[in-house]
């Protein structure tokens, strides 16, 4: 049972990606494709990382440590996901134009926000493999905490593009705010317990 | 032979004449149809020149809506069909059916393109009414039928350029706004005009969202010379056929050299006033949407690129990226409105 869970989780994770090339072959995506792939790329990064973000307290309730070999596979999907944003954004909204991506990066405050998620994403894809983990040794833990200001910025990003109905926004925020809500409780309680130990 | 006595004829088996009358419409429609394919001229989704009929775009046949009451049958029996050159005519691809009542931003409808084509099936565009207040010697609450009554129907086929850095070409009916003002005759103390659209949270199920920001009603204005200019037009219809709600029925504003949002829909107030009104966009995000709003590719906008636009429909892999012409390339007919003003501080 245990053994097919993780490859369920890592079908599922690609679900909205076939969806995604279903509708592409069917041209499904409306008037405006770009735009439609844009968005569900974006908020499917958002979810996946909130998702991933969600695991640690879920084990820590559920003390089911089998939990965590999830959480990376999770995280790796996150990045797919934004990488496929980050490139529609590129190739699909701007058309490869270099002058206006890069004009875009530095002028419009939500993409630069959104690509500094994008980037945060990037550097803990990269440092992923058990080598890397090995290497950076505790610096490791400490990079990978970036990972709830990926979230943050990715949640700012959004608020920031949408033009009228927050309610997406503020779910998603809602989620974020309980889930790093929760590890700070965590936190407090575990100093307190050493510090009375102590 | 079974022959049934007219008394036998339940009423609900008779055909009723609007029914009939569409069935037999449909019938000339196709007839027309298969004639245009035979032909060879048939082959875009739209049909022009049906028998007797010079309107540039005709609504797709299966499309076609009922009239929201039979006198707008009546009017839109003539129509002057748009000329051959610019600018209340361009060239340029149109957007199809389909795609101009499928994909639209009317909040009151829902957040998303596809929502006010889904959400609007519970608004009723008949009976309407529209009230005049402000600075005019005919002030009160008009009867849309009553409004229309002196104007006659055009086509115009416009470009509309929305804020978010889309386009559509669109063939519209409707009328000049000024051919409208001029029936309520405003006085020297009218300088702007306000209009507002339906605030009907029975109907727009938009406007019941908690997480709307908006400040219900939506509310556009013009300078009275932006509203009497020839260019902008009061449209109650596209395609040749009467506005759906998702397009802004029964009677919207049309601005082609403004962004999107100020081409206001469904109204039901129309204020004459000295002062510069308050206007939905710039209420919510001054710095984001100005007053004037005309369509500028100088003009930087925090969020949208406004130097390209995407013309709609698209695919993803052979789009149709054009770049925005100032004024939506219609500077030349009101580009003289502005002088003096700094447009990039006047945005």
């Amino acid at each position: 049972m245990e053994k097919l869970i993780k490859p369920s989780v890592f079908v599922f994770a690609l679900v909205p990606f076939a969806i995604l090339l279903l509708r592409i072959y069917g041209n499904d995506l409306g008037p405006d494709p770009a735009q439609e792939l844009s968005i569900e790329t974006g908020e499917w990064t958002l979810r996946i990382l909130l998702i991933t973000l969600a695991i640690t307290p879920l084990r820590q309730i559920t003390n089911r440590v089998s939990f965590i070999r999830y959480r990376r596979m999770l995280g790796l999907f996150a990045l797919f996901y934004a990488s496929l944003h980050f490139l529609c954004w590129m190739i699909f909204l701007l058309g490869f134009r270099f002058f206006a991506i890069m004009e875009e990066l530095v002028e419009r405050p939500y993409i630069t926000v959104g690509f500094s998620a994008y980037l945060i994403l990037l550097v803990l894809g990269i440092t992923t493999p058990k080598a890397m983990v090995r290497k950076l040794g505790k610096n490791w833990k400490r990079l990978h905490r970036l990972v709830y200001v990926a979230a943050i910025l990715g949640t700012i990003h959004l608020l920031w593009i949408l033009r009228s109905n927050i309610g997406e926004a503020v779910l998603y925020g809602t989620i974020l705010v309980v889930l790093l809500g929760y590890r700070l409780v965590r936190y407090s309680q575990r100093r307190s317990q050493t510090l009375n130990n102590g | 032979m079974l022959i049934k006595k007219p008394s036998d004829i339940k009423p609900s088996e008779i055909t009723s004449e609007s029914v009939y009358r569409s069935r037999r419409r449909f019938i000339r429609d196709s007839g027309a149809l298969a004639l245009g394919m035979a032909v060879g001229a048939g082959s875009s989704s739209t049909l022009s020149a049906q028998d007797g009929d010079s309107l540039k775009a005709r609504a797709p046949v299966n499309m076609k809506r009922t009239p929201p009451d039979s006198w707008w049958e009546d009017k839109f029996a003539t129509i002057k069909p748009a000329p051959d050159s610019e600018p209340f005519f361009t060239g340029e691809t149109l957007t199809p059916y389909r795609d101009v009542t499928r994909y639209n931003n009317f909040y009151e409808f829902g957040m998303d393109k596809g929502d006010p084509f889904a959400n609007s099936g519970e608004f009723k565009s008949d009976p309407w009414s529209v009230e005049i207040t402000g600075e005019v010697a005919r002030p009160g609450t008009y009867h849309l039928e009553d409004i229309l009554k002196p104007v006659d129907l055009e086509e115009r086929i416009y470009r509309l350029r929305c804020v978010e850095a889309w386009s559509m070409v669109i063939p519209w009916i409707g009328f000049p706004l000024s051919d409208l003002i001029k029936q309520f005759e405003p006085n020297s103390k009218a300088k702007y005009v306000e209009f507002e659209t339906l605030l009907d949270p029975e109907t727009m199920p938009g406007i019941r969202s908690r997480f709307a920001i908006i400040d219900w009603p939506y509310r556009e204005g013009l300078r009275m010379d932006e509203a009497m200019n020839p260019l902008t037009l009061m449209a109650v219809g596209l395609y040749g056929d009467y506005l759906p709600p998702q397009n802004g029925a029964p009677m919207r504003l049309i601005v082609p050299w403004k962004y999107g949002f100020k081409s206001i829909k469904s109204i039901v107030k129309i204020n004459f006033r000295e002062t510069l009104p308050n206007t939905t966009w710039n209420d919510l995000q001054s710095r984001e949407y100005g007053f004037f709003a005309n369509v500028n590719p100088n003009v930087h906008h925090p969020r949208w690129r406004q130097d390209m636009e995407r013309r709609l429909p698209q695919t993803l892999f052979s789009r149709q990226y054009i770049e925005t012409r100032i004024f939506n390339g219609y500077g030349e007919h009101v580009a003289h409105m502005y002088d003096g003003m700094d447009l990039a501080r006047n945005y």
